[in-house]
């Protein structure tokens, strides 16, 4: 079982929260959120892989086969669901800031400064 | 009944994407008829499933996927009474949010109630489920569907800052939750909590454990606004439209605070049996650093609906504390106190939509004696603000008492008496000084000159309702005053409160949940001795009375008081509120970063405590 899918899972994770705090294009904030997303698609498959494992699809193949855990891949499929729903919702948000304050730097979005 | 499980899920979930698709082409009455109905036929069921909890909680599996000997692959809807009995609460504020806006919108579309439904549905969904996948689900599609009731008004520009704000926190904080998810299935094979919480139990905390619980409740602590995850909560609150605020208030954050506890006796208390003490010092910490933040921040306020929703964190921050002591009698204060506060939330926020329907503003200086036009919804703010100071012997002084008491017998922690007493009454005088500054015109007129920006802010919000009008519609003034009244009703019912004691000891029994939830054990209620509210719970709450009515004359009346403002300490004090006014930036990076830190931090805390 290889270390290697946590480190980078852990890795997209810290450097898309990074790329949230230091972003000065609301685009990129999204995108960046979006990568830290993919850290959660990695943790997921990397779970469920076994070594030698085939697709779980146990239609036309021996019921000895090594299989890879479906149900995390399920749980993928769903979270990309979600992802899609609160990405496509943030960029049109931004896109109604852009029209409404003409820009999408965060700096300038600021009428609910306490 | 049990073949009815899924109902209170499925209704809102039917009827909400039809309201979508096809909202815009019906009629208005058509719309609010089918979006009151579905609310209302959600809340009977609930309430008709914690019924039938209530003698023996029950577990529905999907498809018919029950546990064999014990061991679960299937997805379960666990039933019981204090699930439920939430869920109905749930639908009960949707309903109230849905009666209010029939008069308060003077044009809205279908989408706007397919999206309360579809928000219904997720809070629901996730009072209910015995998943924790399902439950990280159901809090994604309430979190959608509140992004998107908070930028209900898009062509405005205050509503598209606080809408990013709320869903680029609030997603994080669900991303977390999956990586958690993902540890968790990793180390035990299971994603029912009953199954995981049994596969944990008798095993030492570890690492990958300790992170997972920590990206958990970080992540339901997110939606419950906990310093210093809490930045989005007010910047969401002042924006959104006055129903939704309702609903966000009144039981959405408490949503957070059930699900942690769930997680905690259920999943969590096995291996964290040993260092009980720790976790109730963390939580302990958090609950009061997020209680004081708030209820500094609340009295701050000029702008009326963020001064509520700082009381909103200030009172999470004592079902925090409360939660953390980690008893059942605690846990019965928390639950009696949430209805209560929830219903006292929505209606203050209903007056405060009263306001802004009549003179399209929620600036408290502006509003400056303004209020005498309506002074029924005064009336009601009034005792709103007493019911949030704890004034005996309604609902909220019912769950305060058994606070105090749970304080007091856990030892080291009857201090937390004095914190609730201080929440009490700053979050209930600062309402008090709106009311008497807005209805009867007493104190001063000009506010404090830092907070402009904030009267500017206030001053956007004209386009809600279509501007000012001269007659309030008496429906927005019949649904505050009921709920009002069911808050000073429901803690004097006999019983009311001595049952939900007896079901909160059933809720804390980390054994009992996977006696019924995995091997369908039909469990009987613990027998607990009722607590009796003793001379000192009245006394406190007296204090807690008088000290709102301290704290809304120092509102008032102490602009007078130039000498003190001027000396040493009240300098230092002012530097610091400066410090934390600053904070509050808006700036989503700014958000997300105190958002890492926190995490970061409590999780380091809980790595090196509770090994």
């Amino acid at each position: 079982m290889s270390f290697l899918p946590y480190a980078v899972g852990a890795w997209l994770f810290v450097i898309g929260l990074w790329g949230v705090v230091s972003s000065r294009n609301l685009v990129r904030t999204v995108l960046s959120l979006t990568v830290v997303q993919s850290a959660t698609y990695l943790l997921l498959l990397g779970v469920g892989y076994r070594a030698k494992g085939v697709a779980p699809i146990v239609a036309d193949i021996p019921t000895t086969s090594n299989l890879v855990d479906p149900v995390v891949q399920v749980l993928v499929l769903t979270d990309i669901v979600i992802e899609a729903t609160v990405t496509a919702l943030l960029l049109a948000l931004v896109v109604q800031a852009h029209k409404r304050f003409g820009s999408v730097d965060p700096d300038d979005l600021r009428p609910l400064r306490d | 009944m049990t073949a009815l499980t899924a109902l209170p899920v499925l209704v809102p979930f039917i009827a909400g994407p039809l309201l979508v698709a096809g909202g815009y082409f019906a009629p208005r009455w058509f719309n609010d008829s089918i979006g009151a109905l579905a609310a209302i036929a959600v809340a009977a069921l609930c309430a008709l499933l914690a019924a039938h909890a209530a003698p023996h909680p029950f577990a529905y599996w999907m498809g018919g996927w029950t546990p064999q000997h014990g061991f679960s692959i299937g997805i379960s809807l666990s039933i019981d009474v204090l699930g439920a009995g939430l869920a109905a609460f749930c639908a009960v504020l949707v309903t109230a949010a849905l009666v209010y806006s029939l008069r308060y919108f003077e044009a809205i579309e279908g989408l706007y109630h397919g999206l309360m439904l579809l928000f219904m549905a997720g809070m629901v969904g996730f009072c209910l489920s015995g998943d924790l996948f399902n439950i990280i689900v159901f809090f994604e599609v309430m979190s959608a569907a509140a992004f998107a009731l908070t930028a209900y008004r898009v062509e405005e520009r205050a509503p598209i800052q606080g809408a990013i704000n709320f869903a680029i926190t609030n997603s994080i904080a669900g991303y977390g939750m999956f990586i958690a998810v993902a540890l968790l299935y990793a180390r035990t094979g299971a994603l029912n909590m009953a199954q995981i919480g049994v596969a944990l139990s008798g095993h030492h905390t570890d690492p990958l454990v300790i992170v997972a619980m920590t990206l958990l409740f970080a992540g339901f602590l997110t939606k419950a606004a906990v310093v210093p995850l809490h930045f989005w909560l007010a910047d969401a609150h002042a924006v959104a439209p006055v129903p939704v605020c309702v609903l966000f208030s009144g039981v959405m954050v408490d949503l957070g605070v059930y699900a942690v506890a769930r997680l905690y006796w259920v999943v969590f208390a096995g291996p964290l049996g040993p260092h009980a003490s720790a976790v109730r010092a963390i939580f302990v910490a958090v609950g009061v650093v997020t209680a004081l933040t708030g209820a500094t921040m609340c009295f701050l306020q000029r702008h009326i609906k963020r001064l509520l929703a700082f009381s909103t964190i200030s009172h999470i921050g004592m079902f925090v504390c409360g939660m953390a002591l980690l008893s059942g009698k605690a846990l019965a204060g928390v639950a009696v106190y949430m209805v209560g506060h929830g219903l006292t939330k929505g209606a203050l926020f209903m007056c405060a939509g009263i306001l802004l329907h009549r003179f399209a503003n929620i600036d408290e200086y502006d509003l400056h004696g303004r209020g005498r036009a309506v002074p029924v919804a005064g009336v009601i703010m009034a005792v709103g603000a007493l019911l949030l100071a704890a004034c005996p012997p309604f609902t909220t002084f019912m769950g305060k008492s058994l606070l105090d008491e749970a304080s007091s017998a856990a030892p080291h922690y009857a201090w937390l008496i004095a914190v609730f007493i201080v929440i009490s009454a700053v979050t209930g005088g600062s309402v008090l000084r709106v009311t008497c500054r807005v209805f009867l015109g007493w104190g001063s007129k000009e506010g404090p000159a830092h907070a402009i920006q904030q009267a500017r802010a206030a001053e956007e919000e004209t386009s809600e309702t279509g501007g000012g009008r001269d007659h309030t519609p008496l429906v927005m003034v019949i649904v505050p005053a009921v709920m009002l009244l069911a808050v000073l009703v429901l803690g004097l019912v006999p019983g009311a409160v001595p049952g939900v004691e007896r079901y909160a000891a059933q809720f804390v029994d980390h054994g009992l949940y996977s006696a019924w939830v995995l091997h369908g054990a039909r469990v009987a209620l613990p027998v607990v001795a009722p607590s009796h509210i003793s001379l000192s719970d009245y006394a406190y709450g007296a204090l807690s009375t008088v000290g709102a009515l301290g704290v809304a004359a120092a509102g008032l009346f102490g602009y007078r008081l130039r000498g003190l403002r001027r000396s040493w300490p009240a300098q230092r004090l002012q530097a610091a509120v400066w410090v934390l006014r600053e904070l509050h930036s808006g700036h989503i990076g700014d958000y997300i970063a105190w958002w890492s830190a926190g995490v970061s931090l409590i999780g380091g805390i809980c790595l090196i405590a509770l090994r």
